[in-house]
């Protein structure tokens, strides 16, 4: 961040750039955030499947069978019918690029 | 403040040669303070919103009050209440938010100047903000419920505040004798965690069949229908038959004074005597909404559900059990996504951009028995202001789903715990 942040300020005073956005959020698109309410990041292991890492294809296709109802589930076919293919799309791309 | 000066010192170091001091300090990027952010309350909401800050923006102050050196969660902590586990699981510590460069402010704040930004705390001592994030929980409306005054916790606890109630309620159910009546007093809407009473109820129920069958429980409630009742209904047939007796307001369930000499509960039509008293007394919003200006005539706090900031007054976010979040409950998982979704947006905010508009989830979770699971879920979006469930999402689970089904919640439900918790303080 400091490095950023650097970065930012010398591109600023060498009259390089834009005044400055401070920060560019780390956003996640809508939804996203509220999944590692159960799924678990790397610390700890759970019957419920890390996110992060995962190919986004494979995202995509479960949440489709969840909210389709194809594919058994106990509260994934509950929350997948709350989303839409866009939605489920961004959501795949952002874990499928976390670590 | 350290972070900024170190960024600053460097950068003068290596950008010394190519420019004149006068330059530098015109630059906005230096003259501009690192933006900060004060959380009161570090519950599920609270310490939820101070990671995520941290992790969207670490260039962002935070600072988190709070007077407590260890949290106790509510989650989990009826299982404490039936000697299930022990009131350590449900414990933890600040050490972690504080590693990831969250200040701890261990004191209690006092008053809030929102004109000036300032917050006052206990200990004499004044904080700054640019934005306000308060996640205060709950307080009860002492006086709402005549007798049941801050003495007669002791004789009735309430155990909704999880801690030393939690465990005074245990003992109370391990001191009785075989063929007591433990009695459940249990509030109209809304309420911290509205699935809570009942868990709690099973849980106790399986305590008292395993322990001292001969014994009964009555809830005592002040509305005709509550959370997960079929499924609740149903385990209760199934697992604790002839145990529990469910007095809706309809059938003069409300508790309309207690005396906690006596362990007696008082309807307009009878009065129980209970060998053990559980009273969870009506609530509002935790009191520095109060005194913050930001809780409404209802107790409760009017929020814009993009950005979770007040209605009331700018610049103050509020968050959790506290808010009127429309459909959403007031949970510990619903807390943790507003938290999330907060933080996105009170980063923006500093950088001047626009908050996006979020989806949040909500997953609740609830035992009838150690291996008797059984949940609520619940997709939302804000629709003219208020949060709304998406037509078709959500729901419960299947009243006729079989064990296997309700075994598989119950280990979802401890994984969800384990989860958030790590999140969270881990």
């Amino acid at each position: 961040m400091n490095a950023t942040r650097i970065l930012v300020a010398s591109a600023i005073v060498c009259g390089a750039v834009a005044p400055p956005t401070l920060a560019a959020p780390r956003e996640p698109p809508a939804g996203a955030s509220g999944c590692t309410g159960c799924h678990p990041g790397s610390a700890i292991t759970t019957p419920v499947p890390r996110l992060a890492g995962r190919d986004a294809a494979e995202i995509v296709a479960q949440m489709q069978a969840f909210r389709a109802g194809q594919r058994p589930a106990t509260v994934m076919e509950r929350i997948a019918k709350g989303f839409s293919d866009a939605e489920i799309q961004a959501i795949a791309a952002w874990y499928a690029a976390q670590r | 403040m350290t972070q900024r000066r170190t960024s600053r010192r460097e950068f003068l170091k290596s950008a010394g040669a190519v420019s004149t001091s006068a330059v530098l300090l015109s630059a906005p990027a230096l003259t501009q303070a690192a933006p900060r952010v004060a959380v009161v309350g570090g519950g599920f909401a609270g310490a939820s919103c101070a990671r995520a800050l941290k992790i969207i923006d670490p260039g962002i102050k935070v600072t988190l009050v709070e007077a407590n050196r260890t949290f106790t969660a509510c989650p989990f902590s009826n299982g404490v209440i039936a000697g299930l586990r022990e009131l350590s699981a449900q414990q933890f510590t600040y050490d972690k938010l504080v590693a990831h460069n969250i200040v701890l402010a261990a004191s209690m704040a006092n008053a809030i100047d929102p004109q000036a930004r300032l917050i006052s705390l206990a200990d004499g001592s004044r904080l700054g903000y640019d934005r306000l994030v308060l996640a205060p929980g709950i307080d009860f409306r002492w006086g709402a419920l005549p007798g049941y005054t801050e003495a007669a916790v002791d004789a009735m606890p309430h155990a909704w505040k999880a801690g030393e109630q939690t465990l005074l309620l245990r003992r109370q159910l391990q001191a009785m004798d075989d063929g007591g009546t433990v009695v459940i007093a249990a509030p109209a809407n809304p309420f911290r965690c509205p699935p809570g009473p009942y868990e709690r109820a099973s849980l106790i129920a399986h305590y008292l069949k395993n322990n001292k069958p001969r014994s009964k429980l009555i809830i005592l409630d002040a509305k005709d229908s509550f959370s997960k009742q079929r499924l609740f209904q149903a385990a209760w047939q199934e697992l604790y038959p002839g145990m529990i007796e469910w007095i809706p307001l309809s059938q003069g369930g409300k508790v309309a004074s207690v005396d906690p000499a006596s362990k007696t509960l008082v309807t307009d039509f009878d009065s129980y005597k209970a060998a053990v008293a559980n009273v969870i007394p009506p609530q509002k919003a935790g009191h520095i909404a109060e005194v913050a200006g930001v809780a409404d005539r209802t107790g409760w706090c009017p929020i814009n559900p993009v950005t979770f900031e007040s209605t009331l007054v700018s610049r103050i976010h509020v968050l959790g059990d506290a808010i009127i979040a429309g459909g959403m409950p007031k949970s510990a998982f619903a807390a943790n996504a507003q938290a999330k979704v907060c933080a996105a947006a009170v980063a923006k905010l500093l950088a001047g951009t626009e908050p996006s508009e979020a989806k949040l989830i909500n997953t609740c979770y609830s035992l009838a028995a150690p291996d008797y699971g059984i949940s609520i879920a619940g997709v939302y979006h804000p629709v003219n202001g208020v949060l709304t469930e998406i037509e078709g999402s959500g729901g419960l689970s299947p009243v006729d789903a079989p064990r296997a089904t309700r075994a598989q919640e119950a280990i979802f439900a401890d994984a969800w715990y384990r989860t958030i918790t790590d999140e969270i303080f881990g």
